[in-house]
């Protein structure tokens, strides 16, 4: 199982170039809309137009054009809390697992504590503290995600720091830091690479609900988050294309980062490659 | 054994006291708190007597401490929302959380066993597939996107469960199944690779020889083993769901804590939104510390590592 799942790859494609041509792919205007053609159904329903492919919303904005300018917020918001939080985990565990003792006590205890907060709710906590905002939000969640990585990192680092290769290079008169940077690091960043490809859906998820919540990005911005929450009210009314197509579009996000995920955790792994 | 125990208490003890630092800082790096309070165009005077009265003119180590005798004697402060103490009102949500994340786990545990055994022993085939999509589905859908999906089906569409609110077994089946999806998925992944750990085993080999039933060999010998696992999982997952089921609860408008939560963020009411998450880390660390502590028990190389 050494290819790339296609499917998965082609979808995430779409989604990230539709996410940077969103400008020149969208035929209306995300966050205007005209009262008058409120509440349109998809094309193939009676009243449908090809005009509005996926309807309209309570406020007559082109549901299919808040999907595609939403593809950039969920991506942008997803991948720069993932990297945030790689990076400050990555340095925390490392740091922990190189110099151990009281160093390594002090960092782990507080990252055990940082993982019993409950994700969403400590998400929640800060997004009333710092209030909604798309930078705010990526501040907010790669704060919750970095413990793993911590962990991950710190695990990988001691049993490297045992490793021949580490203790020539302090037999050679490497500085401590230099051997973390160049003889640690690159040694941690595959399980590193692995673990932001297996969080990147949940981060997907969890941005989704904060926004969902109205704690995340906030209005008129097109988060497909809110646009679910805005749908919400038409449910018993039956404006199903206000709450089916947004779902839709996280569920098709995540399923493809979570298989092409499990494709990189394989791919990446020494163990698995060599049995090809 | 004991030495162990004690050594856990005391690490779970300096979690807590971690977490709870963790959270009065939170509140203190954001505005002034005391805007959160009083009504907007307040004059300096009054803002002065708010900080007064609330302590927040005290050096912050200084509030530190009254925060964390007040909380340790179970005042968390009052709701401006509601008026009410917020411990009383955590304390009445409990059981309606409890009651939704009992029957969501129960879901997802038969779903995760009737999964993971029909995968397992026809591995390879069409239902192993089917499981596994139904798995990757369950972890890719946000829980509120399925809960808006069911009331859409059941009841816009069939008109036959009602669309949320607090009641008998028709109320909690929808909010506990959106909310069961997706843990089932890590339930069916565990029973079906410890299932075929299980029954690759000797004594499985052994109870086939003897000429026993594929019914009795799966049933009675392979899945008890299987199930060890799955039981521990399910213990630790408690807490998590109960936080997961935020979003679910604000869909059904169910009365939980996820709801308080929710509104707690809506209304900007901090002590609400504060005392909800340390409430539930408390009980995050306090499972963890049951299960580690049952762990060695069980197992004697865990408790003898410290003596």
């Amino acid at each position: 199982m050494t290819r790339a799942p296609k499917i998965p790859v082609i979808i995430l494609l779409i989604l990230i170039l539709s996410a940077i041509f969103a400008d020149f792919l969208a035929l209306h205007d995300p966050e205007i809309g005209n009262p008058r053609r409120r509440l349109l159904p998809p094309f193939w329903e009676e009243r449908g137009t090809l005009q509005f492919p996926l309807g309209t919303d309570t406020m007559g904005r082109d549901i299919l054009s808040r999907l595609i300018y939403g593809a950039r917020i969920s991506l942008l918001v997803a991948f720069g809390a993932v990297i945030f939080a790689g990076c400050l985990g990555t340095a925390a565990g490392v740091t922990a697992g190189f110099f151990g003792g009281w160093v390594d006590q002090v960092i782990m205890r507080f990252t055990d504590a940082w993982l019993s907060i409950p994700m969403v709710m400590f998400g929640m906590l800060m997004a009333v503290i710092v209030g909604p905002g798309v930078f705010n939000i990526v501040v907010i969640m790669s704060l919750v995600f970095w413990t793993r990585y911590a962990r991950v990192a710190r695990g990988e680092t001691l049993s490297l720091k045992t490793r021949d290769f580490v203790h020539l290079a302090t037999i050679a008169g490497c500085g401590k830091f230099r051997i973390m940077r160049k003889h640690i690091l690159p040694n941690v960043m595959n399980s590193v690479i692995t673990l932001a490809s297996l969080q990147i859906g949940i981060a997907v998820v969890v941005e989704a609900s904060l926004t969902f919540l109205g704690v995340g990005v906030p209005p008129p911005k097109p988060a497909w988050g809110l646009m679910l929450s805005e749908g919400r009210g038409g449910l018993i009314a039956g404006y199903w294309w206000l709450v089916v197509f947004p779902g839709m579009a996280i569920a098709l996000l995540v399923m493809s980062f979570n298989l092409v995920g499990d494709w990189l955790r394989i791919y990446l792994d020494p163990h698995y490659r060599n049995l090809e | 054994m004991k030495k162990y125990i004690v050594r856990r208490l005391l690490l779970s003890i300096v979690v807590v006291w971690i977490v709870s630092v963790l959270i009065f800082l939170a509140a203190r790096i954001g505005p002034d708190p005391v805007y959160m309070i009083a009504s907007p165009g307040a004059s300096e005077a009054e803002l002065q007597s708010i900080r007064q009265r609330f302590g927040l003119d005290q050096p912050l180590p200084v509030q530190y401490f009254t925060f964390i005798i007040r909380a340790l004697q179970g005042d968390l402060g009052e709701s401006i929302y509601y008026g009410l103490p917020v411990s009383k009102i955590v304390v009445s949500r409990l059981p309606a959380s409890l009651l939704l994340v009992g029957v969501a786990k129960f879901i997802s545990l038969c779903i995760g066993l009737v999964a993971g055994l029909m995968a397992a022993r026809r591995r390879g085939r069409w239902q192993d597939n089917l499981v596994k999509w139904f798995s990757l589905l369950g972890l890719s859908m946000p829980n509120f996107w399925i809960a808006m999906l069911l009331i859409l089906i059941f009841s816009v569409k069939l008109k036959i469960l009602p669309t949320g609110g607090y009641g008998g077994i028709a109320h909690v089946l929808m909010p506990a199944f959106s909310l069961g999806w997706y843990f089932s998925a890590g339930y069916t992944r565990i029973i079906y690779s410890s299932l075929l750990q299980v029954l690759n085993s000797e004594y499985i080999k052994l109870a086939r020889v003897k000429g026993l039933s594929e019914k009795s060999v799966v049933g009675k010998h392979a899945l008890k083993n299987a199930l060890i696992p799955v039981v521990t999982l399910a213990g630790m997952n408690l807490v998590v769901m109960i936080s997961g089921a935020v979003a679910v609860e604000t869909v059904f408008a169910w009365p939980g804590l996820g709801l308080l939560m929710y509104h707690g963020a809506v209304y900007r009411d901090f002590n609400i939104v504060q005392a909800v998450v340390l409430f539930i880390s408390a009980m995050m660390v306090m499972i963890n510390l049951l299960v580690d502590i049952l762990y060695a028990y069980i197992d004697p190389r865990i408790r003898y590592q410290y003596h």
